[in-house]
């Protein structure tokens, strides 16, 4: 059952530096996901604040606790300084929150993995946050069980994101989405829903009937790789919809970190 | 070491701030409104106190909060009713209904028993049928549903009108015609106007939102700003 | 009586019951009557302004806002310190002036100026706007007098974000309010009809007129109000950020009728005054 001696615990290195647990917990969001999916219809993405919400890969339980944490933060700043909590130190407080379980004695990391989408003073943000506690400042991301053919397309069209209208980017987020999906497997509106928020617009989020108008306006049967089995659906259209938000400040693939 | 001893009171955590409120309940629709007027003794700290300290605020798309007293407090209560309300949307995934509100209102009142908000509130909406209702509150969280209701500063003034006006009190041979909106509007408009001669915390501007199915329309009137 | 000395004896047969025409205890009511002599304690002890300033005064124009006060801290009616700074600087958008006990202000202004740099620390492009200072004193200054432990200030603030200029007041009680033109103090009651008299007759008025309504009511409060100094500082916001400060001394004529000539003159103050 273990792999080595050195993973009971999450305070143990191994020898070569790394630390099981928290590689462990990576790979929850890597591949949980894909088992997840069975109850279809789960709910994988929700509103945070009016201008920012997340998507998950990985365990549900987990996400929704940082997920309260995190419309509790949101709730603070507009209570006390009645301003919407930026983007990046929002993630940065659960960046912190997050680490704390990989470094002590008794704990386990978070399991999942967040997308956070969201629009704030500086802009359009797209994060993605790790149970190994790093995030990362992205301009399009997916995450999830075979996320790594909508990585591709999404790095494949980066350029044209910068000046395309908010359909359009919503099509692309669902065209990253749909190379995702298993041969048989199409786009519903049982199996994606779609986040949109931007300058002057308050978050809003389509799911169910209301992706209908949106899925008509892709092709479902073209496609450039139909290898690639089950996928995690909601977050692709996640990001691609933040990313949204002020298209023409979007120049160059941002992500500070691969993986 | 008796304790019981009476101190010189230097500092007060209250005072009054004024403001009237008033809310009539239609068959699907409901009005509330609210003065504009922030005073304090004999001096007006703000004539437009509408967009800045929500004597009026927009809670859902369908409830209607006013709130009258002691502008701290108002403040106060108003922050933390729209955060519940966030909280609610969330944990719910639907807005919450105004009877719920009310609800709620209520026990966020009480939960200061002993130290209450010195606050006046008036809650106007639709219910879960889409009937115009109307809730009054008192500062530590009695309420009831009522078809009119006035609250606040001058609303000695105004209830006696209403009774008379809207409930058909002491008329004799009246015939009781259900309100209609305009009707609604023009009398909010009415009382203002007396209420403003009469009450000095009252004045400068009311402000009138009209909650119906379609959602809530404001209007601002113009009152004496004397 | 001495029975009432010896260790662990009751002298009361029935704790907590009614004694002689008394209602009953409810044994929650204890814990309230120990809250409240509690706060009577914290009121005996500090709960009046020792050091105070007076008015301070604010005043949209075109562009921005302009806000004023003098150097005065009373110590009742002694003209105790006649060099002390009511306005403060928040940040590079947001300027903060107060009234009412000078102590309490010194404390908001350490607490405001490190918070500015915490914030700065994070350095991620984000930062105080006026409206969120604001926002921050009403929850300050509510939360303290819920404690019994008021700051006893009158504090305005004012600033400009994104070419929007903003004016709030926040008072110790937690009262809080934007208004166009704010005085506080005494300047309540003289200097708030001369500035929203201004302000109606002229809606959008330039930076120049602003100045010298401002330095007449500076003028007038000298003249009547008792703690107050003809000696201030102003603090200006331009588009985006606080251009300077001026330190000057209203002039004083007791014996000659103020005209706008006289003011006009006085703003020309020798360059030695400014800072």
């Amino acid at each position: 059952m273990f792999r080595n001696q050195y993973d009971n615990d999450v305070t143990v290195w191994s020898p070569q530096g790394r630390i099981h647990q928290i590689e462990y917990a990576m790979e929850a969001v890597k591949q949980r996901a894909a088992s997840e999916l069975s109850c279809a219809s789960e709910k994988r993405s929700w509103p945070i604040d009016n201008h920012v919400a997340v998507s998950i890969a990985g365990l549900t339980a987990d996400a929704r606790l940082l997920s309260k944490f995190m419309r509790s933060e949101c709730l603070d700043s507009k209570y006390a300084y009645d301003r919407r909590l930026p983007i990046s130190r929002l993630v940065s407080a659960v960046g912190d929150k997050m680490q704390i379980p990989t470094q002590r004695y008794g704990r386990r990391p978070y399991g999942v993995g967040l997308l956070v989408a969201g629009y704030d003073d500086m802009g359009p943000h797209i994060y993605q946050t790790c149970p190994s506690a790093n995030y990362f400042d992205c301009k399009a991301m997916a995450i999830g069980a075979r996320s790594q053919s909508a990585r591709t397309y999404l790095e494949r069209h980066l350029e044209e994101f910068s000046d395309c209208e908010p359909e359009e980017l919503i099509k692309h987020g669902l065209r990253a989405l749909r190379e995702t999906l298993p041969n048989e497997q199409e786009l519903t509106t049982k199996n994606c829903s779609i986040g949109v928020v931007g300058k002057d617009q308050d978050l809003a989020i389509y799911s169910d009937e209301a992706v209908t108008p949106y899925l008509a306006g892709i092709d479902q049967t073209k496609r450039r790789r139909g290898e690639e089995p089950a996928a995690d659906v909601a977050m692709e259209a996640e990001s691609a919809a933040a990313a949204e938000g002020d298209a023409g400040e979007q120049t160059a693939w941002r992500r500070i970190n691969g993986s | 070491m008796n304790s019981e001893r009476p101190v010189q009171q230097y500092f007060s955590p209250y005072t009054f701030n004024g403001g009237t409120v008033l809310a009539v309940a239609g068959e699907d629709f409901s009005v509330i409104a609210a003065d504009t007027r922030l005073s304090q003794g004999f001096a007006i700290h703000t004539r437009d106190s509408s967009k800045d300290v929500q004597t009026l605020c927009g809670k859902t798309n369908s409830t209607v909060l006013g709130c009258a007293g002691f502008h701290g407090d108002c403040l106060t209560l108003t922050k933390l009713i729209t955060a519940r309300l966030q909280m609610y949307e969330h944990e719910h995934g639907s807005k919450m209904s105004c009877p719920a509100i009310a609800q709620m209102l209520s026990t966020v009142l009480y939960y200061r028993r002993f130290f209450p908000y010195y606050t006046y509130n008036i809650l106007a909406g639709l219910d879960n049928e889409g009937k115009g209702c109307v809730f009054s509150f008192d500062p530590v969280g009695s309420y009831e549903r009522e078809t009119y209701r006035a609250g606040g500063s001058a609303s000695a003034l105004l209830q006696p009108l209403l009774d008379n006006q809207i409930g058909f009190k002491n008329q004799q041979g009246a015939t009781e015609v259900p309100l209609t909106k305009d009707k609604a509007v023009f009398l909010v408009k009415d009382v203002f106007t007396a209420a403003a001669e009469r009450d000095i915390y009252t004045g400068d501007a009311v402000i009138i939102s009209v909650i119906t199915k379609d959602g809530v329309t404001e209007e601002a009137f113009p009152l004496r700003r004397d | 009586m001495a029975a009432m000395n010896v260790p662990g004896f009751q002298d009361q047969l029935w704790g907590n019951g009614p004694s002689p025409g008394a209602v009953y205890n409810f044994p929650g009511i204890q814990m309230v009557l120990k809250l409240l002599s509690k706060f009577h304690q914290q009121r005996e002890l500090c709960k009046y302004p020792t050091t105070t300033g007076t008015s301070v005064l604010g005043i949209k124009f075109d562009g921005g806002v302009l806000m004023a006060a003098d150097t005065l801290g009373s110590y009742g009616s002694l003209a105790r310190f006649r060099e002390v700074s009511r306005l403060t600087a928040v940040g590079n958008n947001t300027v903060v002036g107060g009234s009412g006990d000078y102590a309490d202000f010194q404390y908001l202004k350490s607490v405001l100026e490190q918070k500015v740099i915490d914030d700065a620390c994070l350095n991620d492009g984000h930062g105080y706007t006026p409206k969120s200072i604001y926002s921050w004193l009403t929850r300050v200054m509510y939360y303290r007098r819920t404690r019994f432990d008021p700051l006893w200030n009158q504090v305005v603030v004012g600033g400009v974000h994104n070419g929007e200029s903003f004016l709030g007041c926040v008072d110790k009680i937690g009262i809080a309010f934007e208004a166009p033109t704010i005085s506080t103090g005494f300047g309540a009651y003289l200097a708030q009809p001369i500035l929203r008299d201004a302000l109606e007759k002229n809606p959008s008025m330039p930076l120049d007129q602003a100045r010298q309504v401002i330095t007449r009511c500076l003028q007038v409060l000298f003249y009547r109000d008792a703690r107050s100094l003809n000696k201030s500082k102003k603090h200006l916001h331009g588009v985006s950020r606080v251009i300077s400060r001026v330190m000057k001394n209203v002039l004083v004529k007791w014996n000659r009728q103020v005209t706008q000539q006289t003011l006009e003159t006085e703003d020309s103050v020798p360059a030695g005054q400014q800072c």
